[in-house]
């Protein structure tokens, strides 16, 4: 029972001492002066308003990734106990007491800070000696640029953590899987490893060229698996599906669950909710809930409702008329029919509402029971406070003449009789006969003369028609298309039949009775998709570069700029590091093929280990550099240099894996190996140099002088501000 | 002709007669199993070699082996078209040399192409290096001429189909279709001399024009619009060169596929289908560069595997006939349209693979490797390269008149266009102040430096007056040169004496209409965030000294005059000291679309913030006839092609405009409508035969299936008969390539920004098509083989059948689509094609 006391209780500790030391090197390096500068640096700006929407749990939409890194900003807020009560407007501007920007930056910087362990931990794992390992560790820990991005409340670091650690994770895992398959430590690697490039995924999407990378050399791994024949049927397939559980199943649950949380948190509406789809807005809190709340649900001849255009670009608009007509002629000398103009408007507006109309009957009322519309039902659609029938007719459109125009029917005595009939047609039904819902259904118009659809056409009026969108009838010959697809909005029963009472119902609120929750699934897919398409408009910006300016660092970025003492912080790497890691890149990649054609001639140079190492560690190092860099050259978004600074990492790493590779296998005898040494240390030596004269740059402090600001600007494509006094 | 073929026939018989072991022998080892001849069910190259007399043997029911694959011999009369006992090779000697009794040999043919040009497989033995090639090359090259009828009778039968199904109704429509009214205008242009510009490069056009010019077409219709009616213009010549090239691609790809899987029934297959696909039927029938495109391409995969087959016998005739072919076809097919890279691209990924074997090959030398490598460097890139530049030399040499496309080039090229107003110019030759003057801007494509009555709008930099490049000519562009400090009237004074610019002179730029001056100031640019705002300020010509400009020379020295067209001139602003340039993007709606000017702070070299003076206008000064800037020929091609890529990446889609996605193409979600919208109209509309294409669909899942099984069972070392050996080669080795050609063809869409169309799904729907024959043949095959022997062979041959006549009966229930519908349209219930609208997105 007590006989565990016999044995003396014997508590090993293994202490990786350059491990620790570095990673104290690391967090020194990134967590000094972490609160300064107080004030809003660069992207922080960006950021910023998300983590404040965040605290005041107010949902938003950013087109520019998916929301854990936004999240994990927001923790590092919470801790501090931000109540989101900042704006973020310029850059530049000095904080207020109640940001606790020290807590707002901690989370970047310390996985700042871990990559320089993570960067040892990997080449220990690549079996290269622990030399080159602290050697690669000592690069990430000088190099300026990661510096000054790890230290500001920005995503790049998390994300270049993440990546690393699922590299790191997959070794692991890699070289566990010769001797002990399927024990716990295989299987946290491998779970580690699927988690980790879910959250570099989640916060960036960059971070899926790195999945990528990795699940084509786990791919490779595999069908080496598949061919080893000493292992039995049903261990491969368990070996495949773990595989595929781990880095597919899991990665995906998380993205799923990241975008839970943050539906989850973020309930109230907000500036962003223009964008969404009114069943997407109608599930948040205030907003369009408040006014749909208890609505409705099935419109009914007779029913009052305003139609949203389902597409919402250029912007979301609702089908608008007003009293003025088209002008007779246009600029251009085309006639029109000066019928009441009808258009997409998208501000709410009292002329924003129409009548559903049975065409057999005169009324404008719901009658009891209300009498549901459905799909395929012929009606038409009276303008609220004009009275005027939705119309079209065989009359170029205004600023689209191959199309038709949508008017008002005004009926001059002339030969244009009223051609106001449209068919509902319910895109997204379910059974033919279904009812048409407000808010849900998606609902296109056709004309049942011409069989023109209404449609949206994205160009915008000139001064007669307001500025306002224009609306026209396009001919149904080329598909379907978002713009042509129209939801019911607000929806009340229509009661009164006199016209000036109709006035007074039309201005007032509707009245409410049930609310409409969407799935998660049906949220998460269409909040997915927002994000995927919705574009900014690309515009220019100052210090945006061209990839091929990242190589040789032709450009940087001014982060911040003291007004008046003018110390400043820019974006700059270590010179020196990066020129020797695209060495670095250039003579692996010639010795690669030298070698490769080589074997393939049957002449071996390097024995077969070494290569095998080679060919890893290569592809590893210079496979993540192009998977990281090269789709940027295919990207028409606006590009950073930071944007290269994971690409950057990898190419980093591979410096000491090329020196240790020429160290063992070129310099056969001791003299030269002599030299190279001396020649290491020279070099490490100018690399600690050239960190330490960027510094100022890096940290913001201490301020220099516009002499000593001008000896920095080597390169002359460089930006460096330098006050005129 | 005939002798020479009779001589050669001989020698062939002779050289087999030689080398019948080895022919033997790997004539077993290549698939001509599969071909049901008689007495011959063979399972191993082994069984084949030891047992030769049966091969002779012509009894119909000969008992099959049990555990090997049992594939049947064939009675001739259930297989669909005559087999024709193949006694083998010794006994084909005995073959009447016309086959009137038969019609098809499927067997005899593989006989004959198989030995000739192995398969894959057949080149493993290589030669030694050094080795003398095998005599009497040059008959080779011609191998197939000299084929008797066994293998030309099927070949001549689907080629007949096909030119019939091509040539049938190809006058209907007598009017404009669809993109003939760019196409055809473009073949009026050369048959005009006219010069104009295209995005795509010139082979194409000129070919149509060569046709049209051929037949009688005198260029003269204006091909304004889709439904203008050709009256008594002569239009028949161009559609009927390319429905004859259209026809040429079911060829290509019945040889193709033969060659690749050895088999008369994938052939046969891969050729119905693309003999009765409407889709590919309608693509033939107008005047489009698409068959002329798709000949060339599918030309160049025929001849890369007719190549590969004879990779045994390297630098013989046929090879290098074969090589340099692929090289011919590859320049074609990119000097039809850019996609043709996607073919070129295919190939060079085939022969790097192919020189990756060879250096694999221990038992060649470096020198043949070199040898090798050479003739590929030869064949397939500097051969095309010479081919696509004579293009444009022709191209340039029969465009020698002046055009609608004249704008988009610079000054020096247009110098060469007669009628062009700097055709043998006569200006004055140097710039004076008072002239009126345009600038043009260096870059390649780069446009006039223009100015207009609108603003910047409100939020973009000041509000000035715009400052734009414009590519076209224009009363806008004209600008009149000012002294910086003297007022206007000076220089209309006709005592006042002329007066030169000079380099490094300060001057004000006033624009000629609007009489405002080149203003810059430090505002940003509306695009380039970078640069600043240039625009136009001042009123009747008094601005602000942010209107001073220095103008220099490029490579010249302080006070020397500036020269007309031949100066490349620099205006650097005098305040900030920034550089007009044109940044080439593109102004939004506001800007016209024109091009954006900006003054460049960073002081590069580069054509962008370069100009020169093109039209020159001062009364005082005497016009003197120049000798302009002839530009050289690489200057005119590099520039054609710099404005061809720009004028590409500017067909984008605008904001709510309804386009084609590359993912509806594979499923034939929608057609093109070429021709007619009502009930009246006689309708043609471009759409695949959904059968056919469904099947084409459900093949590419089939095949990747089939490939995934194949490759895993390999791998896993689990044992195969040599027959399912010989299948999963074909499969992986000829359908990996195939399946390569699709992708290529197809993937690169999904990342286009430009707008889309559905036909530009064709070439991929032509590998996706071979695809087919080869999966369907060699999933019946595999069928066949683990049924017993009479079993397997009905299945083969009704399974192939089968799909045959689904093929033929889905085409003669769509052939309106291409043919042409006149009546009601199909949503109507009174159409003959009512219940023929499968998918809601199809409009006829």
């Amino acid at each position: 029972m007590l006989g565990f006391l016999k044995q003396p209780v014997v508590v090993t500790a293994e202490i990786n001492v350059n491990l620790v030391a570095l990673t104290v090197m690391g967090l020194v390096n990134r967590l000094w002066a972490l609160s300064y500068p107080r004030a809003v640096v660069f992207d922080e700006v960006y950021y910023g308003q998300f983590v404040s929407l965040y605290m005041k749990r107010i949902f938003f939409v950013d087109d520019s990734g998916p929301p854990f890194g936004h999240m994990l900003l927001a923790f590092g807020g919470y801790l501090g106990g931000f109540d989101g009560n900042f704006l973020w407007n310029r850059i530049g501007a000095e904080y207020n007491m109640n940001v606790p920007i020290w807590s707002l930056r901690l989370l970047p910087a310390l996985t700042g800070a871990l990559c320089v362990p993570l960067a040892y931990q990997i080449l220990v794992e690549l079996h290269f000696s622990h030399c080159a390992a602290f050697g690669a560790a000592l690069l990430i820990l000088f190099e300026n640029s990661l510096i000054t991005q790890s230290r500001l409340m920005l995503l790049e670091s998390v994300l270049i953590f993440f990546i690393l650690l699922a590299i790191l994770s997959y070794l692991k895992f890699y070289n566990l899987q010769k001797c002990s398959p399927f024990t716990a430590g295989w299987w946290f690697w491998l779970l580690l490893t699927g988690v980790a490039c879910s959250c570099a995924v989640g916060v960036k999407y960059m971070g899926l060229f790195t999945y990528m990378l990795l699940l084509a050399i786990a791919g490779v791994h595999s069908w080496h698996l598949i061919g080893d024949q000493t292992l039995s049927n049903v261990s491969v397939l368990c070996h495949l599906l773990a595989r595929g559980l781990a880095l597919v199943v899991v990665p995906v649950a998380m993205y799923l669950f990241f975008f839970y949380v943050h539906l989850t948190l973020l309930y109230r509406s907000g500036p962003h909710d223009q964008i969404m789809t009114s069943a997407f807005q109608a599930s948040l809190e205030g907003g369009l809930a408040r006014i749909t709340h208890g609505q409705p649900l099935e419109v009914a001849y007779g029913s009052q409702i305003t139609l949203r255009n389902v597409l919402g670009k250029p912007m979301p608009c609702w089908l608008h008329s007003h009293k003025s007509t088209y002008p007779i002629r246009y600029e251009n000398g085309r006639g029109s029919s000066h019928q009441q103009q009808v258009t997409c408007y998208p501000f709410k507006d009292v002329n924003n509402w129409w009548i559903v109309k049975d065409p057999g009957m005169q009324q404008l009322v719901v009658s009891n029971p209300p009498r549901p519309v459905r799909h395929g039902h012929i009606v038409q659609l009276v303008h609220g406070i004009t009275t005027r029938y939705l119309n079209t007719h065989d009359v170029a459109a205004p600023l689209s003449p191959h199309s038709q125009e949508i008017s008002c029917y005004i009926d001059y005595n002339i030969s244009m009789p009223a051609q106001n009939l449209w068919r509902v047609e319910i895109v997204n039904r379910e059974l033919d006969t279904d009812v048409w819902k407000t808010i849900l259904f998606e609902v296109r118009f056709v004309h049942v003369n011409t069989s023109a659809v209404l449609k949206l056409s994205g160009a915008s009026l000139p001064e007669w028609g307001y500025r306002q969108l224009e609306i026209i009838g396009e001919k149904l010959s080329k598909g379907y298309h978002q713009s042509m697809l129209w939801n019911v909005e607000e929806h009340r029963y229509g009661k009164s039949q006199e016209q000036k009472e109709r006035e007074v119902e039309l201005h007032s609120p509707t009245q409410a009775d049930i609310s409409k929750n969407l799935s998660f699934m049906a949220r998460f897919t269409e909040l997915q998709w927002k994000i995927l398409t919705l574009k900014n408009e690309d515009t220019e910006h100052k210090y945006s570069s061209s990839p091929l300016d990242w190589i040789t660092m032709d450009t940087n970025i001014a982060y911040w700029f003291h007004p008046i003492s003018g110390a400043q912080i820019h974006l700059i790497g270590n010179v020196l590091t990066w020129a020797s890691a695209n060495v670095a890149t250039l003579v692996y990649v010639c010795l690669f093929l030298w070698y490769l054609l080589r074997r393939r001639r049957k002449i071996c140079d390097i024995p077969e280990d070494a290569w095998r190492l080679w060919v890893s560690a290569g592809g590893l190092c210079v496979g993540g550099w192009a998977v990281n860099y090269l789709p940027f050259f295919m990207m028409e978004k606006t590009l950073f240099l930071y944007h290269y600074l994971p690409a950057l990492t990898f190419q980093i790493l591979l410096i000491p894996v090329v020196l240790q590779h020429l160290t063992d296998h070129l310099c056969r005898s001791q003299l030269p190996k002599n030299a190279f040494s001396a020649l290491m240390v020279a070099w490490f030596s100018s690399i600690y140099l050239v960190y330490r004269t960027f510094s100022p740059l890096t940290y913001g402090e201490p301020t220099l002088s516009a002499a000593e600001l001008r000896a920095l600007r080597w390169k002359d494509s460089w930006d460096i501000l330098i006050r005129k006094h | 002709m005939g002798g020479r073929a009779g001589q050669s026939r001989g020698a062939g018989w002779g050289r087999r007669e030689v080398t019948g072991p080895r022919r033997f022998l790997s004539r077993c080892a290549g698939s001509v199993l599969w071909h049901f001849r008689p007495g011959s069910c063979l399972t191993s190259p082994a069984a084949a070699a030891l047992r030769p007399p049966a091969r002779r043997t012509t009894t119909p029911t000969m008992p099959c082996e049990g555990t090997r694959l049992r594939f049947p011999p064939c009675p001739t009369a259930r297989t669909p078209f005559p087999l024709v006992p193949c006694a083998g090779m010794p006994g084909r000697r005995h073959l009447p040399r016309v086959g009137a009794r038969m019609t098809l040999a499927a067997g005899c043919c593989q006989a004959e192409s198989g030995p000739r040009c192995g398969g894959l497989r057949q080149r493993r033995p290589r030669r030694p290096a050094g080795e003398p090639s095998r005599p009497s090359p040059l008959p080779r090259a011609w191998a197939p001429l000299e084929a008797p009828v066994g293998v030309w009778a099927p070949l001549a039968f689907v080629t007949l189909l096909s030119f019939a199904s091509r040539f049938y109704r190809l006058s209907e429509p007598p009017h404009v279709c669809w993109d003939e009214t760019h196409f055809g205008k473009m073949g009026s242009y050369y048959i005009n001399r006219t010069f104009f510009f295209d995005v795509h490069p010139p082979l194409g056009k000129m070919l149509i024009g060569l046709a049209g010019y051929l037949s009688g077409y005198n260029g003269t219709f204006p091909f304004q619009k889709p439904g203008d009616r050709y009256e008594h213009h002569n239009y028949i010549g161009m559609r009927g060169f390319c429905a004859f090239l259209g026809s040429c691609l079911v060829p290509f790809a019945y040889l193709t596929v033969l060659e690749m899987s050895k088999s008369l029934y994938a052939a046969l297959l891969a050729a119905s289908i693309l003999i009765f696909d409407t889709g590919c039927i309608t693509l033939s029938q107008y005047i489009l560069l698409d068959p002329i495109l798709m000949f060339f391409l599918m030309g160049a995969v025929l001849s890369m595997v007719k190549c590969n087959s004879c990779a045994d016998r390297p630098f013989s005739a046929s090879w290098w006939f074969w090589l340099s072919l692929t090289g011919i076809n590859l320049a074609g097919a990119i000097g039809v349209k850019f996609v043709g890279l996607f073919v070129v691209l295919l190939v060079g990924l085939n022969t790097v693979y192919d020189l990756w074997e060879l250096l694999g090959d221990l038992s060649l030398s470096l020198v043949t490797l070199g040898k090798h490598l050479l003739a590929r460097v030869f064949c397939l890139i500097l051969l095309p390269l010479a081919l696509y530049t004579a293009q444009f030399a022709v191209h340039f040499a029969v465009l020698n008149k002046s055009g609608p496309g004249d704008g988009f080039f610079s000054s020096a090229f247009q110098s060469r266009l007669i009628g062009n107003n700097l055709h043998n110019v006569s200006v004055p030759e140097h710039l004076a102040y008072g002239s009126v003057i345009t600038m043009k801007n260096l870059r390649m494509a780069g446009g006039y430096l223009h100015s207009h009555w609108h603003l910047y709008p409100e939020g973009v930099g000041a509000r000035q007056q715009q400052v734009t490049a414009y590519l076209h000519k224009d009363l806008n562009n004209l600008w009149v040169i000012k002294k910086h400090d003297s007022n206007t009237a000076d220089h209309l004074d006709p005592s006042y004496s002329v007066e030169f610019v000079r380099h490094g002179d300060v001057i004000r730029l006033e624009h000629k209409e609007t009489s405002r001056n080149l203003h810059s100031h430090q505002h940003e640019a509306p695009m380039t965030r970078k640069h600043f705002q240039v625009t136009g300020y001042g009123i009747n010509g008094t601005g602000d000294a942010n209107d001073f400009w220095r103008i220099e020379v490029v490579g010249r020295k302080a006070g020397k005059r500036i020269k007309v067209l031949r100066s490349q001139i620099r205006l650097t602003h005098l305040a900030t000291g920034c550089i007009l340039g044109s940044s080439g993007k593109t102004l939004p709606k506001w800007g016209w679309e024109q091009v954006e000017v900006t003054c460049t702070p960073y002081v590069k070299e580069t054509p962008n913030a370069l100009w020169n003076v093109e039209d020159h206008i001062n009364p005082k000064l005497p016009n003197i006839s120049l000798d302009v800037l002839k530009p050289s020929f690489p200057e005119i091609l590099l520039e054609s092609h710099m404005v061809m890529i720009r004028g590409n990446s500017g067909l984008k889609p605008k904001e709510n405009e309804v386009t084609s996605k590359p993912w509806h193409w594979p499923i034939n979600y929608q057609g093109l409508r070429f021709s007619g919208v009502n009930e009246t109209d006689y309708r043609v509309y471009l759409l695949g035969n959904p059968v056919v294409w469904w099947l084409n669909l459900v093949t590419i899942g089939l095949y990747l299936l089939m490939a995934t099984c194949a490759i895993v069972a390999m791998k896993r070392g689990v044992q195969l008969t040599a027959e399912f050996k010989e299948l999963s080669e074909v499969l992986l080795h000829s359908g990996g390539k195939i399946m390569l050609g699709w992708l290529l063809h197809y993937l690169p869409f999904f990342m286009m920004g430009r707008v889309l169309y559905f036909h530009h799904y064709f070439p991929a729907m032509l590998f996706s098509s071979m695809l087919t024959g080869i999966t369907w043949d060699t999933l019946l095959k595999f069928c066949a083989g683990r049924l017993s022997c009479s079993m397997g062979r009905r299945v083969y041959t009704y399974g192939t059948l089968a799909l045959m006549l689904l093929i033929v009966y889905s085409f003669y229930l769509f052939h309106p689509l291409s043919y042409g519908m006149v009546g009601p349209m199909a949503s109507d219930p009174n159409s003959p094609m009512a219940g023929l609208r499968w998918l809601e997105s199809w409009e006829f």
